[in-house]
């Protein structure tokens, strides 16, 4: 048989729908594979968790030691809490709320270069990092492995924190302390637009 | 009647042919060998988060105290490791995996954050728990058959490997802020245990 014009685009369609196809993901084990990947994500994509992170990381280089460190120690195992309660099902209130102030009070923090105590500073960022940890908890895609997930949300809080120590190191020089009090600033502002979101 | 003699080439060529007809098997895959269980284990081992973190965590405690520490983990790890799968191979399986790894992740973590002094004799205990435990665990998955019981050795050399790295990077680190990153590292392990005893809750 010739095969004519109709027989070829019969072919030319067939081959492109089947080159096209995607995986089918039947199994929905194969899904635990992504849980790192959307936990790391997770607080990166979310711009006011950026800024909250970050900002951590600003606060705790102005203080300088013990702070420097053990403020990003506690907030993810304060934010782990909050992540537990979020994976039980137990309801926050203004949870966004929380983590838009968040952002203001630490940004403003920076930006005024407060210096609490160890405690008082590790409370308020504590009180903080349970509608962080909660935020992330509630929002487990359904199939992935909880386990990766949050590992993926603590790794990735923690490194918005070395980033945010790393610039903070700028605090040593003395434009670096103007710097820091404008990011604290920038922060702070952040933090402002998305209570008025929140809100509105 | 003139004898017919054979050529030196004909000689190596009869010679090569005996020599290539003789050749064993190259039993160059795994699977012809008995040997790919081992990779089994070794795999398992490095793609299960419940298993590698709480034994990252040791190693890490390891380092942080020093050479000494190290080298009894190195060896005390594994061997527990061992002796767990072992006897976990012809037993029921175990229904409190979950539940023990987050406790195992919160306290391994909790004693990397506050840098425990322990006693060599605390680590030792530690690394015989986790090990036997954790292997416990995981023989209790595989279920008794011959290459089950390779497959162990993969999870024990796995679980060496793993220290010996980790405990040797962490022992040599002199730098203040190099240590106050391990410990970091330690909260990290701690906080997913928070975490993951959260998620074991709901399971149950």
């Amino acid at each position: 048989m010739t095969p004519t014009p109709k027989h070829r685009s019969i072919f030319v369609i067939t081959m492109i729908t089947a080159l096209w196809a995607q995986s089918a993901l039947g199994h929905i084990l194969q899904r635990e594979a992504y849980g790192f990947v959307t936990g790391f994500l997770h607080p990166i994509s979310g711009a006011d968790h950026v800024l909250a992170m970050v900002a951590v990381g600003l606060w705790g280089a102005q203080l300088g030691a013990p702070a420097i460190w053990v403020l990003p120690v506690a907030f993810p195992l304060v934010m782990a809490m909050g992540g537990m309660l979020g994976f039980l099902g137990m309801p926050l209130p203004g949870v966004e709320y929380g983590i838009a102030a968040s952002a203001i009070v630490l940004g403003a923090a920076v930006a005024f270069e407060l210096r609490p105590s160890l405690v008082i500073a590790a409370l308020v960022v504590g009180c903080f990092a349970i509608f962080h940890g909660h935020a992330h908890g509630t929002e487990l895609p359904a199939g992935q492995s909880a386990l990766l997930y949050s590992m993926g949300f603590v790794v990735a809080t923690g490194g918005l924190h070395a980033i945010g120590i790393g610039i903070g190191t700028a605090h040593r020089r003395p434009w670096g302390r103007r710097l820091l009090r404008v990011a604290g600033t920038v922060v702070a502002a952040g933090g402002a637009f998305f209570m008025w979101k929140a809100l509105a | 009647m003139k004898k017919k003699i054979m050529s030196r080439a004909q000689i190596r060529a009869i010679v090569m042919l005996g020599v290539a007809l003789a050749c064993a098997p190259a039993d160059a895959h795994l699977n012809a060998t008995g040997m790919g269980p081992i990779y089994d284990g070794l795999m398992h081992f490095v793609t299960s988060p419940e298993d590698l973190v709480p034994a990252l965590a040791l190693a890490l405690l390891a380092g942080l105290r020093g050479a000494p520490y190290g080298r009894r983990a190195m060896f005390m790890l594994p061997a527990a490791w061992l002796l767990g799968s072992l006897a976990g191979l012809s037993s029921a399986v175990a229904s409190a995996g979950t539940l023990g790894a987050a406790l195992w992740f919160l306290l391994l973590g909790g004693l990397v954050v506050a840098d425990a002094k322990l006693s060599l004799r605390s680590l030792t205990a530690l690394c015989a728990l986790l090990g036997i435990f954790h292997g416990y665990l995981n023989g209790t998955g595989m279920g008794f058959s011959a290459q089950a019981i390779v497959a162990t050795l993969g999870l024990a050399a796995a679980a060496f490997v793993m220290v010996v790295i980790v405990a040797a990077l962490v022992v040599q680190l002199r730098a203040h802020w190099a240590r106050i990153a391990v410990r970091v590292g330690g909260s990290w392990i701690a906080a997913s245990g928070v975490l993951m005893l959260g998620w074991s809750i709901r399971g149950s």
